[in-house]
């Protein structure tokens, strides 16, 4: 399903996530690339540098945001003003979908700036659900929710990350930004199987695909994002655009940023797996015709 | 498990082994955190509590490289995490960090003396800095606006990105020999934000109190920063509290002679730094 209603019909290809240190040579090389991946948090300002180099980047490329703040996840309803800055934003940009987390991550206005797991629950994942909805119906924008990467877990789940996951986005009839990379780091930290996480969510809702590289440490794996993309993840990646589909694929490198050749040569990678999947899904439309 | 992510660290960075109540950390967050083959649940939940602090601090460490030299690093540390359990962050973004760190430092004086008042001007001036970087720019007044309408009903304001300070310590001498590469302009000097020193010179010798005015503001994409005289100070000021032209003149006193507010008014004009009010 290389475009379909949770990325507003667009089929991207491959982007970046477009970060200061390429900024220059981005603006002045205007180097070709599919995309690029905005953090919706770094624009939502009055002025400044950061919305004069936005303007820049829409003057030549595609962009599409991505969010680390609205917490679907927390318990407090959504915040209004935040909304409101980042609707302004979203038609600035005219993003064809817009992404955040599935996590929480404040308590009463009291924000970690973190990306925190929640517990597996039904009433988790209904209330979620609903605030997802309610973004979606404020910002007007197809929503699609990531995957994030874990190292806890509660005793009050219910069910697995990948039923929880597929109970949130068919609750609120939502798109999935899948991290496929994030889905290796859990199962890691967590002991599943992450190809059993591929083959469960609903593969028909995943508008996005992330990768990115991670580190191993002796008890557990970080996601880190300071790497290239490591063997298993784009194995892991291989499988999931074959049960998905070609689908818009942003490599995420924002710690010992490298130049800008470097990461898009990196991001260029997924093309080899992109086009195994192209020509299984043409087989399979070609066997379906005969 | 808000609490376990934000509790300060123990020794080593670790999460800290007795919980607030006397109980043990174990028995507390192992109530919700589970266990793996191999790690406890306080383990894995002590990678968000690290990953809290560290993030955090970071910030703050990035973002306040004059208050770092004002305090030193060990003082700064203790400061900037005391402000973090007593203060939070209350935004989404770890921008506004710092915003409340002015307040704080004054409201407790202990964590910072003897340098309580130069730190509190330095982070309100490093604060600033970083709200003029992001802040809003109207179109500029233009020379037709203020020969178009009498200067008694011309609604003027200041561009929303500036910054006025009115301060005991010159921290803007005092930064500005903190930075390698500063560069010195005639009307004013000019701020690179991505030069921004990220290690203390220790050869620089705090300042002695002197009360100085200044305006933090943004030029075709970098920051910069100007002294002011008090009268040039009063007047902008009054110009942002919504004051006709004339009553601000008025609001500079009787020792800034005309030459001298046409001197300011045109140099400001050049600057960009007035707009019509809304």
């Amino acid at each position: 399903m290389p475009a379909n209603e949770f990325n507003g019909f667009h089929d991207y290809g491959i982007g970046l996530g477009l970060r200061v240190p390429h900024y220059n040579h981005i603006l002045e090389q205007k180097p070709v690339c599919d995309w690029f991946e905005i953090i919706s948090e770094s624009f939502m300002v009055d002025g400044g540098r950061p919305l004069e180099v936005l303007d820049e980047i829409l003057e030549q490329y595609r962009v599409v945001q991505h969010g680390v703040s609205l917490y679907f996840g927390s318990a407090d309803k959504p915040d209004r003003e935040h909304l409101k800055r980042l609707k302004a934003l979203v038609k600035r940009t005219n993003t064809p979908w817009l992404s955040d987390h599935l996590c929480w991550g404040s308590v009463d206005g009291t924000y970690s700036h973190d990306l925190l797991p929640m517990p597996y629950t039904f009433a988790a994942a209904k209330r979620t659900a609903e605030k997802i909805k309610q973004v979606r119906d404020f910002l007007e924008v197809p929503i699609c929710v990531e995957n994030v990467s874990s190292y806890a877990a509660f005793h009050q789940s219910e069910m697995t990350e990948w039923e929880f996951l597929s109970e949130v986005v068919e609750r609120a009839d939502c798109g999935i930004l899948l991290d496929v990379n994030n889905i290796y780091v859990s199962s890691q930290n967590h002991d599943f199987d992450p190809y059993d996480y591929l083959n469960e969510v609903p593969s028909h809702r995943v508008g996005q695909m992330h990768i990115a590289g991670h580190t191993k440490f002796e008890k557990y794996i970080l996601d880190t994002h300071d790497h290239p993309v490591l063997d298993p993840v784009w194995k892991l990646y291989n499988h999931a655009t074959k049960l998905c589909g070609v689908t818009a694929t942003l490599l995420e490198w924002d710690d010992k940023i490298p130049s800008f050749d470097e990461v898009h040569h990196e991001a260029l990678k997924a093309n080899e797996f992109i086009d195994g999947a192209k020509k299984a899904q043409q087989s399979k439309t070609a066997k379906a015709r005969a | 498990m808000m609490q376990a992510v934000t509790r300060p660290l123990g020794p080593g960075d670790r999460m800290k082994r007795t919980w607030e109540d006397g109980r043990a950390t174990k028995e507390v967050v192992g109530s919700f955190s589970r266990d793996n083959d191999r790690m406890s649940g306080v383990e894995r939940l002590e990678i968000y509590n690290r990953m809290y602090w560290f993030r955090t601090l970071d910030s703050l460490y990035e973002d306040l490289p004059g208050l770092r030299a004002v305090l030193g690093e060990r003082v700064f540390m203790r400061l900037i995490e005391t402000y973090l359990v007593k203060m939070p962050s209350r935004s989404y973004t770890l921008r506004d960090l710092p915003s409340r760190l002015e307040g704080f430092i004054r409201a407790n004086r202990k964590l910072t003396a003897p340098h309580t008042s130069l730190a509190a001007d330095m982070v309100a001036f490093e604060w600033a800095q970083i709200e003029c970087f992001d802040g809003a720019t109207r179109p500029i007044m233009t020379p037709h606006d203020l020969a178009d309408t009498p200067p008694d009903r011309l609604k003027m304001d200041l561009q929303p990105q500036l910054r006025l300070l009115v301060l005991r310590y010159p921290v803007d001498d005092y930064a500005m020999a903190l930075k390698e590469n500063a560069m010195r302009g005639e009307a004013s000097n000019a701020v690179d934000s991505a030069t921004t020193t990220t290690r203390p010179a220790k050869r620089v010798r705090r300042p002695k109190p002197k009360r100085t005015y200044l305006a933090v503001h943004r030029h075709e994409g970098s920051l910069y920063f100007k002294g002011l005289e008090l009268a040039s100070y009063r007047m902008l000021t009054a110009i942002r509290e919504g004051k006709t032209l004339p009553q601000a003149v008025a609001a500079a006193g009787p020792r800034a002679s005309a030459t001298k507010v046409q001197e300011w008014f045109t140099n400001w004009m050049h600057l960009g730094w007035f707009c019509l009010r809304k």
